[in-house]
């Protein structure tokens, strides 16, 4: 005779008020600044600039009326939060999203009170900042995801920079600097593959020196042959801006988004080609496991050692691309020193977008948008010190590390060398 | 494949006599970190070598009638190679051009001079890496450190000595602090001690970029640049052997500190709790150590290390008033140090010293020969490659492998070999 | 398919793991390969499935030899294993498991699901599996992830199936459903290795036994042998599991656990309304198959869980909340399940490990200060006590061997002045010369005076040591019984049932 306990697996739900804590927080701050220190009368929105296929009428916000209007909208919204917190549930993408979306309105608003803000040149200038932060991630992602943690995407963009300027110049086509750019970035890639995968030292290290070791060979070889000859070695030919037809007349995002360069629209294919393969092929299942669990994936007869390599070396192509838009794209000639830590920032996406493609991608231009909106404001002359803008996407990285952001969790393996025996 | 049996085998091993002692030793010497230490340096010369004789302009000319006649450009290379090194010796070692020993000398109190910030923070990374923890932070917390130790310096009026002491704490406490906060949020969070770092030094220097250009905070009274006023007489370090010499007290400090460290970390309870954690975070935790805390203390020290570099650069090297490159890339110098002294505190003094007069040296020679200081960087970052992967060493110089290393893992599968039977 | 294992011999560095062994599997057999932790069963059959290279011998199919330079080679000639330690990657789903490393893809490279998820559902049924192929397999019980480990193998037409110790993480209930699988696949003509030191499991399955000790083939045995034949040929001498022990002197209540839940990070009650009490000098043992909350127990105990409530008392003194120092300084000994992860630092000296728990005060400590004498003397005179065996006390403990590392542990724990003695699965992976010794230490410990928890998954162990046994199922204890409870009642216990005349 015996009975059986039912097999009880009671659950608690534990609750998270970082979503609701930290509304609450930016409400606060909304209501200190864009109402109770709003000085300003009014701010003009100009949506389109003279060049523009179909011309939209500025905007005019009155300052305190919008920040009273987007104070109550968020405050809306934090009480919301709370409430989808206390039933155990997470606050929804959307809502994140839109309280993002109307607390920069009202922090435009503020910010250029009595002043005019250019929103399709401040988008155009988001874009333009983003692109080597857009490739570097996705060069990171890639690297994280097969377990070979990528501090070395600031080398890799450094030296796609250096040996695209030199290569175009030699041979006189972009198109040739872009291919060695990327071939510089997989260089770098394949000593921090063959260090972390075959030496199994360890990856930070060694993506920490490959850094050090870019900066320090591009610097020298730049002022010994570079800056000595500049004509020939240092006058890159630019990417020509291409309108695509149709979509480059949409209002306000068609300039931005359609009068680009091939890098840019490489950039379009690359994300999505690598968004689509990661989660839908052979070969992004096999990277991901690899990356998750090297010792199941070579039960399966994967060759870890060997997925890992090509896959960081592959890293750094894309990254390399991100390089070369800085001589190719924007700039033109090298200079020392000229990432200026973009392929942190680049880190930071990663993290800050969970090592997802779509997410990293959006992380960029958000950190891009935040370093441009520095640009802008200091020219209409902003009461916030530029610094504090440039700080932006370190901070945001910081909480998001910290968890204050939603769980960020990265590939199990990453930074971990394989080894059977 | 061999067929022994089991009694071939044992009767081969017994015939074999044991190696001698002298035998042993020398294969550990061989095998082991010392030489591989001193090889690493000199493939990073031999490197650094090819690419100074490929880019010297005169080797570029002896190439031109290499056919004519090739010994001139083995001249010119030989030439370019000796000019470099030698300058870089008379820069950092003994000048022999220099009459009288007092002046000779010089170039090895430069080299002191250089070595002194480096070592310190060398011994905050060491010590940080000792727990387990990558402290890449230290640009930051030489610049937290340098401003607040600048701000004591020269805003308050105090005695001399008195000035002097307050002015290094301050700085201490404040490198340490903003280190401190790594340690926090790793403790309490769980965030990547290594992005933080990151993040955190761009906030610093976001920061310190701010205040240099604020007045009341950092910027000179009445003036517009970025830069600070000169540190008052009372708080500035002296120097350790006469006006003529640069070497200042701030070495006596340095090597005080070092044999603080090893202390601490050998024979002292708090030490024995990083090594603990470092080692083995869950035995330590199990063994009632508190992990966390030991990860604050330990950010606290290795911060307030890293913190005397920035303070003995404020105080005792620029004392004129500073700018923000005042950290001038000592944060990511110290990495290479504490890794080339493999994070032993007196492993990590010889590295500064070395690196030191890398640095020395490297300034001469550029004077000397025009060879932009980067290629110190090259040589650096090739060091710490070079003996993060000893089998790579080994394989260079085809030295016995010890026994219980890890072998490299290939990237093929292991062949097999067929059987017959 | 018929497997053959010729002389096979794989060494590490100084240590031969397999030297010389040979065995055959036939079809529609179960070939159980039975021998102690650290015998060298599972390196055999890491060799076998291509994960490491043999030194010397080789393997054949069907009288073909073969030559594998990875598992996918093992693969596709036919070989499938069901690992010890899943082979199963959490974030993937059941289908995407399944399907990693022989992929399908359609057009455009895309990777067929859908094939992948009929594959699963095929092979489900073949078997009277309940999988959901899209189900997260981190999300999965342990008794359903090992089923997916199995389609994975069967999902490659596998003729040779490898169970590495399937069972360490089953309740006799999975343990049975397991069983009768592995008798299902036998019968349709599969060649099964079963790899065990459970011998009861390899009486009830096997047809042919092979026994390895120390790297070698000791002998063959047949499936009527006794428990006790094969645990001879096992460790190579007559065992002895009863321990010599008196019977318990009992004193006042000393710990006291009262309705102690514990949750997981996900809000998981792991551990959920214990109470039970241990007396001065009595030892109580908690049974149960792995991974149902004793882990979590222990770590309650010694404040080294979140997430807790209910109370804890020892002499009076309530440990709920405190930190593991205040818990260690208390007086609680604890020896934890895993060694090496958590009960030493492996860089450090014996000496060094010796100290470890009491490493912020007297007398290894004096204001601030290491002092290395006392440390110096204490340890020789321990390691002595101890039976450390090693070549000085400078010596790295990962240089030492399980049980003499064990040891190490005990004398550490057992050297303090303690009011509680905590060990969860003091002998797993160590020699039986040690385990003896460790048995022998636990059972002086409790006549000393103090009370003793013991947490086992080895029901031989509880029982040879118990006093008294509490029997722990999904973070309940489904009953405390007697010492010499019938193993049948006991087992039983172990899947969550309560005999009648059991107080729950």
């Amino acid at each position: 005779m015996s009975q059986t306990t039912t097999p009880v697996t009671s659950t608690v739900v534990l609750k998270s008020w970082k979503a609701p804590i930290a509304f609450g927080i930016f409400t606060v701050v909304s209501f200190v600044i864009f109402i109770l220190l709003n000085t300003g009368a009014s701010t003009n929105f100009r949506l389109s600039t003279e060049s523009d296929f179909i011309q939209l009428p500025a905007i005019d916000l009155p300052a305190l009326g919008t920040g009273i209007f987007v104070t109550a909208l968020l405050f809306a919204m934090t009480v919301l939060s709370f409430f989808f917190s206390n039933k155990g549930k997470s606050s929804p993408i959307w809502m994140i999203s839109a309280f993002g979306f109307f607390f920069m309105v009202g922090f435009l608003t503020w910010a250029g009170a009595d002043g005019s803000i250019l929103i399709p040149g401040l988008l155009l200038g988001t874009v333009g900042l983003s692109i080597p932060l857009i490739f570097g991630a996705l060069g990171g992602i890639i690297s994280e995801r097969v377990g070979v943690i990528n501090i070395a995407i600031e080398g890799q963009l450094l030296a796609g920079a250096f040996v695209s300027a030199m290569v175009a110049t030699l041979t006189g086509s972009p198109y040739l600097g872009l291919v060695s750019a990327m071939v510089a970035g997989m260089l770098v890639s394949f000593v921090l593959a063959t260090f972390s995968v075959k030496y199994l030292v360890d990856q930070v290290i060694v993506g920490v020196v490959l850094n050090v070791l870019v900066l320090g060979l591009t610097s020298f070889l730049y002022s010994q042959v570079l800056s000595k000859n500049t004509a020939v070695l240092n006058s890159p030919p630019r990417f020509d801006r291409i309108d695509i037809p149709v979509l480059s007349q949409i209002p306000i995002i068609g300039p931005v988004l359609f009068r680009q360069t091939l890098i840019v629209y490489l950039m379009y294919i690359i994300v999505a080609v690598v968004a689509y393969a990661l989660f839908k092929t052979k070969w992004g299942l096999r990277l991901r496991s690899v990356g998750e669990h090297p010792m199941a994936a070579d039960t399966v007869g994967i060759n870890v050692a060997a997925t890992r390599f090509w896959n960081v070396a592959l890293a750094g192509a894309i990254a390399g691309i991100g390089g070369a838009y800085f001589t190719l794209g924007s700039v033109g000639a090298f200079q020392k020193e000229m990432t200026a830590g973009a392929g942190f920032i680049a880190l930071a996406a990663v993290i800050f977008g969970r090592w997802d493609p779509i997410r990293a991608t959006l992380a960029a231009l958000l950190f891009g948008f935040a370093s441009n909106l520095q640009n802008v404001l200091s020219i209409i002359g902003s009461p916030v010190p530029s610094e504090f803008m440039l700080m932006l996407p370190y901070v945001v990285t910081i909480f998001a590390v910290a968890g204050f952001v939603g769980r960020v969790r990265g590939p199990a393996a990453a930074g971990k060398p394989y080894t059977k025996s | 494949m061999s067929k022994k049996t089991p009694d071939a085998l044992d009767t081969a091993t017994t015939e074999i006599a044991p190696p001698s002692r002298w035998n042993i030793a020398l294969k550990e010497m061989l095998g082991g970190s010392v030489v591989i230490s001193i090889l690493s340096v000199l493939s990073a010369l031999v490197v650094g070598a090819i690419l100074i004789a490929v880019t010297d302009p005169g080797v570029h000319k002896a190439v031109g009638y290499f056919a004519a006649r090739p010994t001139s450009t083995f001249q010119a290379i030989w030439d370019s190679i000796f000019g470099a090194y030698s300058s870089l010796f008379q820069g950092s070692v003994y000048n022999f051009r220099r009459p009288e020993f007092a002046t000779g000398i010089k170039p090895l109190t430069e080299t002191l001079t250089f070595a002194t910030p480096l070592i310190v923070a060398g011994l905050g990374v060491a010590l940080a890496f000792r727990v387990g923890l990558f402290n890449i932070g230290g640009r930051g917390q030489m610049l937290i450190a340098a401003a607040c130790a600048g701000y004591v310096g020269f805003t308050w009026q105090l005695p001399p000595v008195i000035h002097l002491i307050v002015a290094v704490l301050a700085g201490i406490i404040g490198g340490a602090l903003w280190a401190g906060i790594v340690g926090v949020l790793k403790a309490r969070t769980g965030a990547h001690e290594v992005i933080v770092t990151i993040m955190l030094n761009y906030i610093a220097f976001y920061l310190v970029s701010w205040m240099l250009r604020t007045q009341g905070f950092l910027q000179a009274p009445g003036s517009n640049n970025p830069k600070t006023a000169p540190i008052l007489e009372t708080a500035v370090m002296p120097k350790l052997l006469g006006p003529s010499y640069n070497l200042n007290t701030g070495f006596l400090l340095v090597i005080a500190l070092t044999i603080f460290v090893a202390w601490l970390l050998s024979r002292s309870s708090l030490g024995f709790q990083f090594r603990a954690v470092g080692e083995n975070p869950n035995a330590a935790r199990f063994a009632g150590i508190r992990v966390d805390r030991m990860y604050i203390y330990a950010m606290l020290f290795s911060g307030g290390l890293i913190a005397v570099a920035g303070v003995i650069q404020v105080l005792g090297v620029v004392p004129a008033g500073f700018s923000s490159g005042i950290d001038a890339g000592i944060g990511f110098d110290a990495i290479t140090v504490a890794l080339l002294g493999r994070a032993k505190p007196w492993g990590v003094f010889f590295a500064g010293i070395l690196f030191g007069a890398f640095k020395a040296g490297g300034f001469a020679m550029q004077a000397a020969e025009g060879i932009p200081i980067d290629i110190v960087l090259v040589v650096q970052s090739l060091i710490v490659l070079f003996i993060a992967a000893p089998p790579l060493i080994r394989a260079l110089f085809r030295l016995p492998v010890p026994a219980g290393e890890p072998k490299p893992v290939s990237l093929r599968r292991p062949r097999v070999k067929a059987v017959t039977r | 398919m018929k497997l053959e294992l010729r002389n096979i011999t794989k060494r590490f560095g100084q240590l031969t793991a397999n030297d010389h062994i040979s065995l055959v599997a036939k079809p529609g057999k179960i070939h159980a390969l039975v021998g102690e932790n650290g015998a060298g069963k599972s390196t055999l059959m890491n060799v076998l499935f291509g994960l490491y290279q043999a030194d010397e011998g080789e393997i054949l199919l069907d009288d073909v030899v073969q030559q594998f330079s990875g598992p996918g080679d093992a693969m596709a000639a036919g070989i499938g294993m069901v690992h010890q330690h899943f082979m199963l990657i959490p974030v993937f789903t059941v289908a995407e498991n399944v399907m990693l490393g022989h992929e399908q893809t359609t057009r455009g490279g895309r990777l067929d699901i859908e094939a992948a998820r009929q594959l699963v559902l095929d092979v489900s049924s073949r078997f009277g599996f309940d999988i959901d192929p899209d189900a997260l397999v981190g999300d999965l019980p342990v008794g359903v992830q090992q089923r997916v480990e199995i389609i994975k193998a069967l999902a490659r037409d596998a003729q040779v199936l490898i169970f590495d110790e399937p069972t360490a993480v089953l309740t006799p209930q999975e343990t049975d459903e397991l069983m009768v699988i592995m008798k299902q696949l036998r019968d349709s003509g599969t060649a099964i290795i079963f790899i065990t030191h459970k011998l009861r499991e390899v009486r009830e399955v096997a047809d042919e036994i092979t026994v390895i000790r120390l790297g070698k083939v000791v002998g063959e045995a047949s499936p009527t042998a006794t428990n006790t034949e094969l645990a001879e040929m096992m460790v190579g001498r007559a065992v002895q599991l009863k321990v010599d022990k008196g019977p318990a002197k009992l004193g006042a209540d000393a710990l006291v656990v009262e309705s102690l839940t514990v949750l997981d990070p996900t809000g998981m009650a792991v551990v959920n309304d214990v109470s039970f009490t241990i007396r001065a000098g009595e030892i109580v043992c908690i049974a149960g198959v792995q991974g149902n909350g004793q882990t979590e127990l222990t770590e309650a105990i010694m404040g080294l869980a979140h997430h807790v409530s209910g109370s804890i008392s020892l002499d009076g003194e309530s440990l709920v909340g405190k930190s593991v120092r205040h818990i260690l300084d208390a007086g609680v000994g604890f020896v934890p399940e895993d060694r090496t992860e958590d009960g030493l630092v492996g860089s450090f000296t014996i000496a060094e490990n010796l100290m470890l728990d009491r490493s912020h005060g007297a007398p290894f400590v004096r204001a601030g200060a290491l002092q290395l004498k006392t440390l110096t003397e204490f340890a020789t005179e321990t390691s002595k006590e101890f039976d450390v065996r090693s070549q000085g006390i400078t010596s790295k403990a990962s240089q030492l061997s399980g049980g003499n590392q064990q040891k190490i542990v005990l004398a550490r724990e057992l050297s303090r002045d303690l009011k509680l003695f905590v060990a969860a699965q003091p002998t797993r992976g160590i020699d039986v010369g040690s385990i003896e010794f460790v048995h022998k230490r636990i059972v002086q410990t409790r006549d000393s005076g103090i009370p003793v928890l013991v947490v086992s998954s080895e029901l031989d162990e509880v029982v040879a040591l118990a006093d008294r046994i509490a029997v722990m199922y999904r973070g309940r204890i489904v009953g405390i019984v007697p010492a010499d409870t019938p193993r049948a009642v006991l087992g039983l216990m172990m899947a969550g049932e309560v005999p009648a005349g059991v107080a729950a």
